[in-house]
């Protein structure tokens, strides 16, 4: 995803830079204005109704299922690991599971927001929640991969918020 | 109604202006020193400097406040220029404003190099009370106080703001254009944009402001009475309620340069139309709506709030690409302009404000901002929106007030644009492929695989400086003496 979030945005911004480099390169020649005002009028509106159908259409795509873990009680099938989030260390439950097995992490911290990111081997961020006082945000993430797994706190919570590093052991099924 | 033009004497339009040139000068040399704490700040992440977490985490909650509110300030300097054309405005008002700034700008900065507050300009709560020993209560206390203050400056000037616009259009409906989007009032073609976009800012930064003086105050009990500890969802809401609307209305005021501007350079006139009020109005709600994207990560919020943060983002980039990008573009499409460095600005500035809108609403998906959030991504996306939009705005401004009328570019203007424009452009690229490479933001210290990223984006925000103290300077020696402006009154 995060690869593919990257690629999606450069391709746009090439898009959007060749739209602006094609209308600056024709601003020195001189057109009636009312010509112009017509042709970018017949422009508009299909330009408008490209960008509602692809918002529904990204919507629909995105959002089925729902990408966030549900919250109820009834859905937390899965290894259960609680994690909390102190000014700067993470406490978990348990630090190593196994893999393939989907695991719930009910993260909360005892002071003040954390961030609860889970990085794989090759530094790759694969899932979060935030870590707040007075609340729990279970996320459920399965370790597909045996490995050494990172906590990173990702929310700022004070002078040695980078220091703030867990790790979790996927073993072998 | 309209009542009433305006009806300035001479010598006030040169106090007004002198006003303008004033903010516009102290909001230049901010903005310069800031980027230069930014530069900083990416140089430590590159391990190039040292300079230790403590004073990371200060001057990064200085670039951040420092940034943000220069934003504000010189949005609502080029707001209260051209919105004077249209409606009565006090400049005793607009330097009561920036007085209170100032004494804002003075308490933070005495909160964070006295009281070494280092808890983020977003002030994330509980962190100003528990810092571990980091900094004092005095220092927290300090910044919100400098907030605060800050705050009341931009409702007395909206005070005025309102009673400017009321007092010509009688409701701010009428200001917006809603009776002839809604109602049987023929659309005029001539209904001064720049009170659209000014009404559209007041009605979102009033809001926005009092949420921000809301958990300010809660928060100010908190620090001297801990047992008052109010719900930290409840503060996470109306803190980034809070800021998410007042840096987009410091992006919406500023943006009237280009809505009164590009018509100058053209010669082209840019109408208000239906298309035109219904943006606005659809921008309107759509600021107040769309914090939440903020919250994705917080699934205790209702689903249905995370649902519409993401697709209010998206909607959100729509008036931006399909009115005023496209409008841009359409005005100067072959109009024959005369590049000078305003148009120049103008222009960058509405390519850096189209292309932030595209990783906005990348990241506002939620399953991509389950991979990118609080990562690099973010400030890529947002520096997009600022340096290389909102800044060139004001830099376009302030190359028109100096603008004698010259037909070329000189040289060393033209070497500075380009150096701006490709280093913030590479500035921003960094950032946004740190983020695909999961590179977290706000850390003091980054690890040898990352290292590459910040100092690739060091040498980026070296370029943009040296770019920009030029064109400082080029403003800074001109802008004293240059005259009242073609329409002013």
């Amino acid at each position: 995803m995060n690869a593919l979030a990257g690629w999606i945005t450069l391709v746009l911004l090439i898009l959007l830079t060749i739209v602006f480099w094609f209308v600056i390169a024709r601003s020195q020649t001189t057109e009636d204005y009312a010509e112009v005002q017509g042709k970018a009028g017949r422009l508009r509106s299909p330009w408008f109704w490209i960008l509602v159908v692809f918002g529904v259409f990204i919507t629909f795509a995105t959002l089925r299922p729902f990408p966030i873990t549900a919250q109820a009680a009834s859905q937390d099938a899965g290894i259960r690991i609680d994690a909390i989030g102190h000014q700067w260390r993470w406490t978990l439950s348990q630090n190593t599971v196994p893999a393939g097995e989907p695991v719930v992490f009910h993260v909360t911290a005892s002071d003040v927001n954390h961030g609860f990111a889970i990085y794989d081997e090759n530094s790759t961020l694969l899932t979060q929640t935030q870590a707040m006082p007075g609340y729990v945000n279970k996320l459920r993430y399965t370790f597909n991969e045996p490995g050494t797994y990172r906590v990173l706190c990702l929310e700022y919570c004070g002078v040695a918020h980078h220091a703030m590093v867990t790790e979790i052991q996927v073993l072998a099924p | 109604m309209m009542q009433s033009t305006t009806e300035y004497s001479q010598a006030e339009n040169q106090s007004a202006l002198f006003a303008v040139k004033t903010q516009l000068v102290v909001g230049l040399l901010v903005f310069i020193l800031m980027i230069v704490a930014g530069v900083v700040l990416r140089a430590a992440q590159g391990s190039w400097i040292e300079i230790g977490p403590d004073l990371f985490y200060q001057l990064m909650t200085l670039h951040g406040a420092g940034m943000v509110g220069t934003a504000g300030i010189a949005g609502s300097v080029v707001m209260w220029h051209f919105l004077r054309r249209q409606v009565q405005l006090s400049t005793a008002f607009f330097w009561t404003f920036f007085l209170l700034c100032l004494l804002g700008v003075v308490l933070i900065l005495a909160a964070i190099f006295i009281g070494k507050f280092a808890g983020g300009w977003t002030f994330l709560y509980p962190l100003p009370a528990k810092s571990m020993g980091s900094w004092s209560v005095l220092g927290a206390a300090l910044y919100m106080f400098g907030l605060l203050s800050i705050g009341v400056g931009f409702l007395i000037l909206y005070l005025d703001v309102g009673r400017g616009i009321l007092h010509r259009f009688g409701n701010f409906a009428k200001a917006l254009g809603l009776d002839s989007l809604f109602g049987s009032t023929p659309v005029n073609p001539d209904h001064p944009l720049s009170v659209v976009a000014s009404t559209m800012v007041l009605i979102v930064n009033v809001a926005g402001i009092a949420a921000g003086a809301v958990v300010l105050v809660m928060c100010l009990v908190n620090l001297y009475y801990p047992a008052f500890a109010p719900d930290a969802l409840l503060i996470k809401n109306l803190i980034f309620f809070f800021g998410h609307v007042f840096i987009n209305a410091s992006i919406y005021a500023a943006v009237i340069v280009v809505y009164e501007l590009l018509p100058h350079y053209t010669g082209r006139p840019w109408k208000a139309s239906k298309v035109f009020f219904a943006a606005w109005a659809a921008v309107t709600l759509m600021v107040m709506a769309v914090y939440p994207h903020h919250l994705l990560m917080d699934f205790p919020m209702p689903r249905w709030a995370a649902t519409m943060g993401q697709i209010v983002s998206y909607m959100s980039g729509i008036p931006v690409l399909a009115v005023t990008g496209f409008g841009a573009l359409t005005i100067i499409y072959r109009s024959g302009i005369r590049w000078t460095m305003a148009p120049c600005m103008l222009v960058l500035s509405i390519f850096g404000w189209s292309a932030g809108v595209i990783p906005a609403i990348v990241d506002a998906t939620i399953q991509v901002n389950l991979v990118m959030h609080n990562t690099l991504w973010v400030p890529g996306h947002f520096h997009l929106y600022l340096l290389l939009g909102l800044l060139p705005m004001v830099l376009g401004f302030a190359f028109y007030l100096i603008d004698t009328g010259e037909q070329e570019i000189a040289v060393v203007d033209r070497l500075s644009f380009l150096a701006y424009a490709g280093g913030g452009f590479l500035f921003c690229a960094v950032f946004l492929a740190s983020g695909t490479a999961s590179i977290p933001r706000r850390w003091a210290v980054h690890y040898e695989a990352w290292l590459g990223h910040a100092q690739l984006g060091t040498v980026a925000g070296v370029i943009v400086l040296l770019a920009i103290l030029v064109l400082g300077l080029r403003i800074l020696l001109r802008l004293p003496s240059a005259g009242v402006p073609e329409n002013t009154g």
